[in-house]
């Protein structure tokens, strides 16, 4: 079976990056194939990216309290980039009011502050069993 | 007490408790992996007298004044902003009447990142972190009943931080005040940008070019002005160590001064008007070391590397701000008594002002309420502890001149490291000080994640939570206000006038003269935040991070 491969990106003008480099590594040790592509990212480039590496997911990072704007718009970049099946899931500072908005949109999971990694996994492994069950 | 004694007690005393009653743990260490022993003695103190020094006194390793909190308490300044500059402008008023001693702007990412609120590059953005402004027109709203004669301003700003002083200049101007009479600080820190924030937006070596501009302009023009706030805040909540935080930032400091001189400064024109910013962690007696040693450090740096005479230069003066990153989602009540412990640690450290961060801020922007806790957590410890009546209660203490020792002799490695690098700017372009903050903050989490190191009610002493309720909520529709707003400025101007001045300033950063006076002149006739920058970048370029993990 192929490794799966995880892009983890901060859409917009946030620069804070800890939590995001510290879940990209922690993966990355897992053994997932990690791509992290800094900060400062706008949705396209984001789309673009997930499909010029053909992710499986994209951990999406954001505190600057504009998740429910972009969020939403990298599932509607990945969309009209025809990637539907890439799985999108998010973290960083987003209160539990918006997290039915944010699924409802097409992001998996949300991830808080205070998430353990096997968390995590868990979530990859489970998404990732369940889409390999309806390739084959 | 000596050395034999010390032995002697470890032998007898120590040795045969420990083998009936373990300790807790086999080896203690402090927040930022320092070895800790079970207990100091007069021999693990070196050179007292002579380190130690007075309050006041070079190497003013006890504070930077000689009665400290008996003559005055630290500045309580809150760091406030968000949506508009009104709704930003109601919170100040609000905070200065329930006793907050010293403002403190926080501007949304737009603006420090140099894009107006029309910009696509603003959406989602515009007034969430904190307030949006866009032309003098939003300054003048923020500080509207607030005479800047009458209170000190520090702003967290950066790489547009000449522009935002050049507007805080003109709204003194048309309240009637004259810039000499200015107070207040530019963040300025640039560098950190690099390593642990990310608001920049030009390469490191015309960045620090506007710096100096800025350090230049105000020694002449705006006297009272801090022009430049070091910070360590941001590195360590990037995840560095206590050590790290000082060591970056006092390199950083070398960088700035070492820039300015380079210019034909002289160093006791602009030293003096220097400050810095630092975290207030959870390890109570570390925070205090690694002040303290930032203190005596910067004292030995002024005086002996750059040949300050005046002892202004030699004085370290730093705002503390609580550490965010230390604040839980869970059971964020919680978060006041981290808060409270970190608030306390700074006045032991010294500080000269403080803010104290909510309960809430983890979860969203905090609210009044919760802003309001966290300020009279600073009025209990100022008013009630009985802390503030002593300078430096906890010097002498063996344990804290060695931990003190400890943070400045590590600090020093990497001071001398980052020499060798070939200075703060070289290291950062090489990624050094990047990978160190990397790899403290990986194990860091690591440490939570395999409970190495324990966090209340988040990898232990866990609830089932509801969600908390009553959270701040900016109103997504803000943006369309400010664009409005913005429109009818630039419909309103003089578009000819902003068209020459724009064409002026390229000129100006082209020939090397100071920018500073043709920036006021720009934001008078209000050009846009995004006019000026975009103007520069122009100029500049951007700066490109390289992403490693």
């Amino acid at each position: 079976m192929q490794k799966v491969r995880i892009l983890i990106a901060k859409p917009g003008l946030d620069g804070h990056d800890r939590g995001a480099k510290f879940v990209a590594r922690a993966l990355q040790e897992k053994g997932y194939e990690v791509i992290y592509t800094g900060i400062r990212q706008t949705p396209i480039q984001i789309a673009l990216a997930a499909v010029q590496e053909d992710v499986d997911f994209v951990g999406l990072s954001l505190l600057s309290g504009a998740h429910n704007e972009l969020f939403p718009k990298v599932i509607e970049e990945l969309h009209n980039a025809g990637a539907d099946d890439i799985i999108v899931f998010g973290g960083g500072v987003i209160p539990q009011s918006d997290i039915e908005f944010l699924k409802s949109k097409g992001i998996k999971a949300i991830f808080g502050p205070g998430t353990s990694i096997k968390t995590i996994v868990d979530f990859i492994e489970n998404e990732s069993k369940s889409r390999n069950s309806k390739i084959s | 007490m000596g050395e034999n004694s010390y032995k002697n007690w470890q032998e007898k005393t120590l040795i045969p408790y420990i083998k009936k009653n373990p300790t807790r743990k086999k080896k203690f260490e402090t927040s930022s992996y320092l070895d800790v022993k079970e207990l100091y003695a007069d021999s693990d103190v070196k050179n007292y007298e002579q380190n130690l020094g007075y309050p006041g006194q070079y190497p003013f390793t006890r504070g930077p004044y000689p009665t400290m909190y008996r003559g005055q308490f630290w500045t309580m300044r809150q760091y406030a902003g968000f949506g508009t500059a009104k709704e930003s402008n109601e919170r100040y008023k609000y905070l200065l009447k329930q006793g907050q001693t010293g403002l403190s702007v926080a501007f949304d990412l737009p603006t420090q990142i140099g894009y107006d609120s029309d910009s696509p590059m603003s959406e989602g953005e515009v007034g969430k972190v904190g307030v949006a402004i866009d032309t003098i027109d939003d300054m003048e709203t923020l500080f509207k009943d607030i005479p800047l004669d009458k209170v000190s301003t520090s702003m967290t700003i950066n790489a547009t931080a000449f522009i935002l002083l050049a507007m805080y200049i003109v709204v003194g101007k048309k309240q009637g005040v004259d810039k000499k009479l200015l107070r207040g600080t530019i963040q300025n820190d640039i560098l950190k940008e690099y390593i642990a924030r990310g608001t920049y937006i030009y390469p490191p070596k015309p960045s620090m070019r506007i710096i100096t501009d800025i350090f230049d302009y105000c020694a002449k023009e705006v006297p009272k002005w801090n022009t430049i706030s070091i910070s360590g805040y941001h590195i360590r909540e990037a995840g560095s160590t206590a050590v790290q935080e000082a060591a970056f930032t006092l390199a950083n400091g070398i960088e700035y001064v070492k820039s300015a001189i380079d210019k034909g400064l002289n160093v006791d024109e602009f030293a003096g008007r220097l400050s810095f910013f630092f975290n207030a962690h959870n390890d109570i007696l570390e925070e205090v070391a690694k002040f303290r040693a930032a203190r005596r450090m910067w004292a030995k740096i002024m005086k002996e590397r750059f040949q300050a005479k005046n002892e202004k230069s030699q004085m370290l003066r730093f705002h503390t701000q609580t550490g965010g990153s230390t604040l839980t989602a869970q059971q964020p009540e919680n978060n006041i008594v981290r808060v409270t412990l970190q608030a306390l640690a700074a006045v032991l450290g010294g500080t000269q002002s403080l803010h104290t961060n909510s309960m809430d801020e983890a979860l969203a922007l905090p609210t009044e309420k919760s802003v309001r806790i966290a300020l009279r957590t600073q009025q209990i410890i100022a008013y009630e502890s009985g802390v503030a009546n002593v300078v430096d209660p906890l010097g002498g203490s063996y344990y804290i001149e060695s931990l003190t020792d400890t943070i400045e002799e590590k600090a020093w490695e990497y001071i001398n490291k980052i020499d060798e690098l070939g200075g703060m700017v070289a290291a950062i372009e090489q990624g050094f000080v990047q990978k160190e903050i990397q790899e403290s903050a990986f194990q860091y989490q690591m440490d939570i994640e395999n409970k190495e190191r324990i966090i209340v009610g988040v990898n232990s002493f866990q609830i089932e939570e509801e969600p908390p309720k009553d959270l701040l909520k900016v109103d997504p529709s803000l943006r369309n206000e400010q664009i409005k707003n913005l429109q009818r400025v630039k419909s309103q101007r003089d578009n000819t006038k902003v068209l020459n001045n724009i064409k002026l300033l390229k000129e100006t950063v082209q020939s090397n003269e100071n920018i500073m006076p043709v920036v006021i002149e720009c934001v008078e006739n209000y050009a846009t935040l995004q006019e000026i920058a975009d103007a520069l970048r122009q100029e500049f370029g951007e700066y490109k991070e390289s992403v490693v993990i």
